[in-house]
């Protein structure tokens, strides 16, 4: 077996084993830390010497122990450790899926967004801390901190392992969603140093998101964000130029989007779009279906995009969701129209000095031919982004709106 | 998302503090670092010497020329940095206001996002 399928067999395995352990032994946080020994002895030695015959057996095995000396060395005094000791018969334990149940204990309501998702990649994913601390660009120690304090705080919550039951679950579940939905935007607007480990995590949501689909296939926010995954990633070499610049959407070489990823994508959007609820993950995914749909630009519909937008803001209000209409909005009504609706954003603390919003408004702004307002809120936007990448783009917009002779004067 | 926490110092408020207040900002510095590290939050921290030992490094017509520094002409210079990853810029303001300077008219502790990121992760 190759060094990489190693390392999917190990990330498919990580929550089966981690699950079948903390059903055995309870303690979370004592188990997980077993596991991940475990994973990272396999990673060393599987390649060297071979995978063993029943590797989740194999790796059972290896974190039962970890986890008992563990248990050892903390009741060391205790006479406690005989038994311990003879309860290990491991690799007979049962293997249900535990990934769901996994996925809302890392997702627990009372971490930070970073935690969530650190805790997520290491203990559902199968990602060693490494890969974990490369893949957001920070030092190892302060990732294993990161990780720790997670487990500490699920602890001290007292959080069973189990899933929740009726709208518990339901909200719970909003949470994992946006956790993987965090987990794809970091791999996917990668734009510094380590490009292609972050990469890999938009890959790692979509993996993690499939498994959710396959174990709750009735729902439609799940469905719809596996679907915007989908279509989104199906745009990436598409997104930038082989130097790295972005390519706007309008500017994209169509023939380079991941065919057999969009048409799963659109399967996935009628599935979604079949039920009877609505969510923001489904709306968001019927839009990029809408642009997936055109083969050119131009044959874009952006009287669907608007109304699909307007459904968004009713049900989830937001200004990005504002910001974003407006666009929809100039394309069928003309950029005066996109930039009234704009102005309606000027009040709100969130977006005030948004680089978002100052490059939309330079958008709208040259198309009605106000080149020296359009050069001025280029230059704002570049100035307060914080993508590399986009502050290119955003300069090289205005240096191209500065050249342009100013129009005649009607 | 990744901040520079810089620590502006003016050496005449500083001479101007007592021993203890001195102590009490170091044990204030040795608290913080401890916190953050803890949290998962601190990337690295870094102290610099007084600025009578900077020198300025230019390069005119292919040869360098060195000078006695500061480069800037300022009441205060750049003492030092906390370079961190939190959540969001509402928490990087949370945790810049436990750093003691923050308490001490004069001296200036000051928050940036940082936009580009490469070199060596390990501390």
């Amino acid at each position: 077996m190759t060094a990489p399928a190693i390392e999917d067999l190990l990330r498919d395995l990580t929550p089966r084993v981690l699950g079948a352990l903390v059903r055995r032994y309870g303690r979370f946080e004592g188990c997980e830390d077993a596991v991940q020994e475990a994973v990272l002895a396999a990673s060393v030695q599987w390649p060297a010497e071979g995978v063993p015959d029943h590797p989740r057996g194999w790796l059972t095995t290896v974190a039962s122990r970890r986890l008992v000396d563990q248990l050892r060395s903390d009741h060391a005094r205790r006479e406690r450790e005989s038994s311990l000791a003879a309860e290990v018969a491991p690799a007979d334990v049962p293997d249900t899926d535990d990934t769901l149940v996994l996925l809302f204990l890392c997702c627990h309501p009372t971490l930070t967004a970073a935690s969530q998702t650190a805790l997520t990649l290491r203990a559902v994913g199968g990602l060693t801390t490494a890969e974990i601390a490369r893949a957001f660009l920070v030092p190892e120690a302060t990732m294993a901190a990161r990780i720790s304090r997670a487990k500490q705080r699920i602890r001290a919550a007292g959080s069973s392992f189990a899933l929740p039951e009726g709208a518990e679950r339901e909200e719970r579940l909003r949470v994992v969603l946006h956790v993987l939905y965090l987990i794809f935007n970091e791999g996917y607007t990668a734009s510094s140093g380590g490009e292609l480990v972050r990469a890999d995590l938009a890959r790692e949501a979509i993996r993690l998101t499939r498994t959710v689909h396959a174990q709750l296939p009735e729902d439609g926010e799940v469905t719809g964000l596996l679907a915007l995954m989908l279509l989104t990633h199906a745009r990436r070499e598409a997104r930038t130029t082989r130097a790295g610049d972005l390519v706007p959407l309008a500017e994209q070489d169509r023939e380079r989007w991941d065919r057999a990823l969009i048409d799963e994508g659109l399967d996935l959007v009628k599935a979604a779009l079949a039920g009877p609820d609505l969510g923001p993950y489904q709306l968001q995914a019927a839009i990029a279906a809408t642009h997936a749909d055109a083969a050119t630009a131009e044959e874009t519909d952006w009287a669907q995009v608007h109304a699909l937008y307007l459904i968004l803001e009713r049900i989830a209000p937001n200004p990005m969701v504002t910001l974003n209409r407006a666009i929809a909005l100039a394309e069928t009504e003309g950029p005066q129209a996109g930039l009234d609706l704009l102005s309606g954003l000027d009040g709100d603390g969130r977006m005030a000095g948004h680089h978002r919003l100052l490059s939309v408004r330079a958008h709208l702004l040259e198309r009605t031919g106000d080149t020296a307002g359009a050069y001025e809120h280029y230059r704002r936007a570049a100035k307060a982004t914080a993508s590399l990448a986009e502050q290119r783009y955003l300069e090289s917009r205005a240096n191209e709106v500065a050249a342009r002779p100013a129009p005649p004067v009607p | 998302m990744k901040f520079v926490i810089s620590l502006h110092i003016n050496p005449a408020v500083m001479d101007a503090l007592t021993d203890e207040e001195k102590a009490a900002i170091g044990a204030g510095h040795t608290r913080f670092i401890q916190e953050l590290k803890e949290s998962g939050e601190l990337l690295a921290t870094q102290a610099l010497v007084d600025p009578s030992q900077a020198v300025v490094v230019s390069v005119r017509d292919g040869q360098p020329v060195v000078t006695d520094g500061p480069f800037l002409e300022a009441k205060e210079f750049l003492g030092g940095f906390y370079l961190i990853d939190c959540e969001d810029k509402e928490r990087a303001i949370e945790l810049a206001a436990r750093i003691p300077d923050t308490r001490i008219a004069g001296l200036g502790v000051e928050v940036r996002q940082v936009m580009f990121y490469e070199g060596q992760l390990e501390a």
